[in-house]
């Protein structure tokens, strides 16, 4: 058995630090999450508009956030915001601040699509039944779309769990960052340890990520 | 003569500048069963929507029991009641259950207790052959199954008369026969009813007047017997026959 330096997670603190670090990841998705689930709501109904305006202006939006990296994003409100606006914001708000970006554009496509894909002849049906319009959304057109919405979004945050391994790169120190000093700090004692830490690393995003992920399989499967 | 039920003067129905109903009357006795027939495009549906205030039209008047159904008016949904519609796409709500997909309106709209429906429910979904389906999604069903607690659910709202929009177009055949028979089964009991349907044979059996449309018009509203045997015009004679296949 190779010597994968799994030891040096038993010392000290480190295995705390490590959950520390993962915490600090999780919330931040989770923050950015709670915000951007109201948000993308809200513009995904501004984006079935018919007005040509408000569409380009949307499209221009989601189109912008899905294209820019999500790292070019983090240094221009780190870097950029600091420098361009003298403002100094820290760069675990910076996060929070790009993934609610990047999630209400993801969301409010969700919710788009969700509420495109009701058929016309749902409203009608639920007319002809002499539903009130209100009745309608209430009883008939939100559960549906609810029930079409709530396993992609639940994919989003595991989407953004993942993609903050990025934010190591503007000073936050979450996992893959604390993972980091681990290692340096134990370069002389033991110099394999990168591999076992990496891979606890990766055990442990898999271990948030990989229930939730069936959780909207499973919710998927019912409703779907 | 029974009386008078649904009343349609002079309906005009435009979609831009193209007409698509013309200058429409004819009157449905309580119990009638009016079967309307005419090829695609003729304005058939369109028609049934109008009677349902599904669309808005552009003249004339529709009346039931001499209330007037107007588009998007205040008291629609009080006039919707006396009328129940059954869609070709039969339109269940696919997040229910049969049963509360049949429940939904009577308790809702009517406000009715949700016992005295399910128990009336129950009865009728007995009576078409799917009482074993009261737990089953929309999903888990056939064509033939769907329609036919399509119409349960209209159903159980009392209306006074049934619109039935080409419920059987999107069916296999040996489905169609499934719905036919609720169908012919509500005419024994006197329900009244306006049907558009391409299946030439049922409307021969289940109507009592014959409308054929075309072009927005009403060119012949005769008794199935004269329409299907006689039929005074040409239009209609050109019409029938594309459902009879000779080998010379």
């Amino acid at each position: 058995m190779p010597d994968l330096g799994l030891d040096v997670l038993f010392k000290g603190k480190n295995m705390i630090r490590l959950l520390g670090g993962l915490w600090v990841a999780v919330r931040i998705s989770l923050i950015a999450v709670a915000i951007s689930i109201p948000l993308g709501i809200l513009l995904g109904i501004v984006m079935t508009s018919k007005n040509p305006i408000v569409k380009v202006i949307t499209r221009v939006y989601l189109e912008f956030v899905r294209i820019m990296p999500q790292l070019v994003l983090l240094f221009i409100v780190f870097f950029g915001a600091t420098s361009a606006l003298g403002i100094n914001i820290s760069g675990e708000l910076s996060s929070i601040i790009v993934f609610t970006v990047w999630g209400t554009a993801e969301m409010s496509d969700l919710v788009r699509g969700a509420l495109i894909s009701i058929p016309k002849h749902q409203y009608e049906s639920a007319a002809a039944l002499t539903l009130t319009p209100s009745q309608t959304y209430l009883y008939v057109i939100i559960p549906q779309t609810v029930r079409r919405l709530v396993p992609l979004s639940i994919n989003l945050i595991t989407r953004m769990i993942k993609t903050t391994s990025l934010i190591l790169m503007i000073g936050v120190v979450e996992v893959l960052k604390v993972a980091q000093q681990i290692i340096e700090a134990n370069r002389m004692s033991s110099p394999n340890a990168a591999f076992g830490v990496y891979l606890t690393v990766l055990l442990m995003y898999f271990i948030i990520c990989w229930p939730i992920s069936m959780l909207a399989k499973r919710l998927e499967k019912k409703w779907g | 003569m029974a009386e008078e039920l649904l009343k349609i003067e002079h309906l005009t129905k435009r979609f831009e500048d193209n007409t698509v109903l013309d200058d429409i009357s004819f009157t449905v006795r309580k119990g009638e069963v009016i079967v309307v027939v005419g090829p695609s495009g003729c304005g058939k549906s369109t028609m049934l929507r109008c009677i349902n205030a599904l669309e808005p039209i552009q003249g004339g008047k529709i009346t039931i029991n001499g209330d007037e159904i107007v588009y998007g008016s205040k008291n629609l949904s009080t006039l919707r009641q006396r009328i129940g519609m059954v869609f070709q796409s039969y339109d269940l709500f696919p997040h229910l259950n049969v049963l509360d997909n049949i429940l939904l309106a009577p308790t809702k709209a009517q406000k009715r207790k949700k016992d005295e429906v399910t128990k009336e429910a129950m009865e009728l979904l007995k009576r078409v052959g799917l009482a074993d389906k009261a737990k089953s999604y929309p999903r888990q069903l056939s064509g033939g199954q769907k329609q036919r607690v399509a119409i349960v659910r209209a159903l159980c709202m009392h209306p006074e008369m049934m619109l039935f929009d080409e419920v059987t177009a999107a069916l296999d055949p040996e489905m169609v026969r499934e719905v036919l028979d609720v169908m012919i089964g509500l005419a024994k009991r006197g329900m009244t009813m306006i049907i558009v349907t391409h299946e030439m044979q049922f409307a021969r059996a289940i109507a009592d007047r014959v409308l054929f449309l075309e072009n927005g018009k009403i060119i012949e509203d005769a008794d199935p017997e004269t329409f299907f045997e006689n039929p005074k015009t040409d239009r209609a004679k050109q019409f029938l026959n594309i459902f009879n296949f000779e080998r010379e």
